[in-house]
């Protein structure tokens, strides 16, 4: 039976989105990447994803699979010939961990200590930076999160590897250095070098204008 | 207890966790789902023990499970561990796009039954209004999902009797809910409106190897009351 497997993602700059295209291309998967408006969704993403009504949403032979790192668990298990998850259950719960901590945890604090008013930064850098420490302390002297190729946790990260670079451009703060976090700096290097990954990440420049124009009353008021 | 370095636990498995804890509940459900025998320690919320903040130097929570000297966090994270280190009694189904269904669910629950349902606890007036709209939200999705998956021959998320990897990530509510509403003062439990969400309470509850770790909610009520004044500086004597 012919496979059908659609992607439906945010444009170029959504970068949740940027990680299941990285994931089937390295799984070799065939797949229609549908582009979605985010300011004008369509009937069939509302209906695939209609509890969040967000990108990305895979559809697989007609079943949809919404979140970004659970449906680069599905790809995981659906297309085994080339894992992204490490076989390991423990290498595994740890890969899972730190995707958690740069969702829910890595990238708010990020954003308060690029966001905060000059009385506040001071602290908020300060938790941001202890953040990135214990991401920089896991990837240690390894090639990549996921050692000699690019696996799940990689993916995960590529808002470190993004989002971090170009919102220290827009906000003219400094967080990722290579002086405090060489591990992590000579990763983004290698990561955004990847022939996949470069394929699929928009050039920094066009990033850091885009939310330059995107943060453009934020940056305003300041 | 006496603290110990990590790796003196070798062949064991050991569980830090608070009694009060719905997230380490549902660690200690997974392993008395599978049968797994494990060692229990019960921390000290104001004074955490140097094995906990070893284990888990991210966050200094509990649940921690360590398992031949290894220590996992978070407890989404343990459980999906636990499931596919042990291989008897599934937790999570077999099939990839029920597993992701699965995993969906879990992650909805967290964010937007769970996490309103915390908030919601501890706040007062307009922030504690805001949250709890967002918690009977969260609770009206999870009803339409009871209604759509559950009925006489299948009990549970997990599908027919089995509880499941949804049943453990949701069970917190059997018991904590109800403490939420007291010590927080409002209302979201509605058997009128939430027929089937409270058959499976009802359901969850009476399940053999989950009744007897049940708090009672009076004991539970004193507990959280006591945190709400702190965290809110509600105490009147200071």
């Amino acid at each position: 039976m012919a496979e059908e497997v659609k992607l439906f993602g945010g444009m170029w700059a959504s970068l949740y989105s940027r990680r299941i295209e990285i994931a089937l291309k390295m799984t070799g998967v065939q797949f229609e990447f549908i582009e979605e408006d985010l300011q004008n969704k369509s009937p069939l993403l509302l209906q695939y994803n209609s509890i969040h009504k967000k990108v990305p949403v895979l559809l697989h032979n007609g079943m949809p699979i919404a979140e970004s790192l659970i449906i680069l668990e599905y790809i995981n298990e659906t297309w085994p010939d080339n894992p992204i998850l490490p076989r390991d259950p423990y290498d595994r719960a740890m890969a899972r961990f730190w995707a958690r901590f740069i969702d829910e945890k890595l990238i708010w604090v990020s954003w308060d200590a690029y966001r905060s008013k000059e009385e506040d930064q001071g602290k908020a850098i300060e938790e941001a930076c202890k953040q990135l420490k214990a991401l920089e302390n896991e990837l240690k002297e390894k090639e990549f999160f996921g050692g000699d190729t690019v696996g799940y946790l990689d993916i995960a990260a590529i808002m470190v590897a993004s989002w971090f670079g170009v919102m220290q451009e827009v906000m003219k703060v400094e967080l990722l250095t290579e002086e405090n976090f060489p591990n992590l700096c000579q990763w983004v290097e290698k990561f955004v070098d990847c022939p996949i990954v470069k394929e699929c990440l928009p050039h920094k420049e066009k990033m850091v204008e885009f939310i330059r124009v995107l943060l453009k009353d934020f940056l305003a008021s300041r | 207890m006496a603290s110990g370095s990590v790796a003196d636990q070798e062949g064991q498995v050991m569980l830090l966790g608070f009694w009060f804890s719905p997230f380490v509940k549902r660690v200690e459900w997974a392993l008395k789902f599978k049968g797994i025998e494990y060692d229990y320690v019960e921390e000290d919320l104001t004074n955490k023990s140097t094995l906990l903040l070893t284990s888990n130097p991210i966050h200094k929570k509990v649940p921690v499970l360590i398992h031949n000297g290894n220590p996992i966090a978070e407890s989404l994270v343990i459980i999906e561990y636990i499931d596919e280190t042990w291989q008897q009694n599934p937790i999570l189904p077999q099939d990839p796009y029920e597993r992701a269904m699965a995993r969906f669910w879990a992650n909805f629950i967290e964010q937007k039954v769970r996490e309103p349902a915390r908030e919601a606890l501890f706040s007062k007036g307009e922030q504690q209004e805001k949250k709890v709209k967002e918690l009977k939200e969260g609770m009206e999705v999870v009803e339409g999902e009871a209604k759509a998956k559950l009925n006489d021959k299948t009990l549970f998320f997990g599908g027919g009797n089995g509880v499941g990897y949804v049943d453990i990530v949701l069970g917190w509510t059997c018991n904590w809910m109800e403490t939420i509403e007291e010590v927080g003062g409002f209302k979201v439990l509605d058997p009128e409106s939430q027929p089937q969400f409270h058959k499976w309470m009802a359901n969850f509850r009476e399940v053999p190897f989950i009744k007897p770790t049940l708090e009672p909610k009076e004991k539970l009520v004193e507990f959280f009351r006591m945190v709400r004044q702190d965290r809110l500086g509600l105490v009147a004597n200071k």
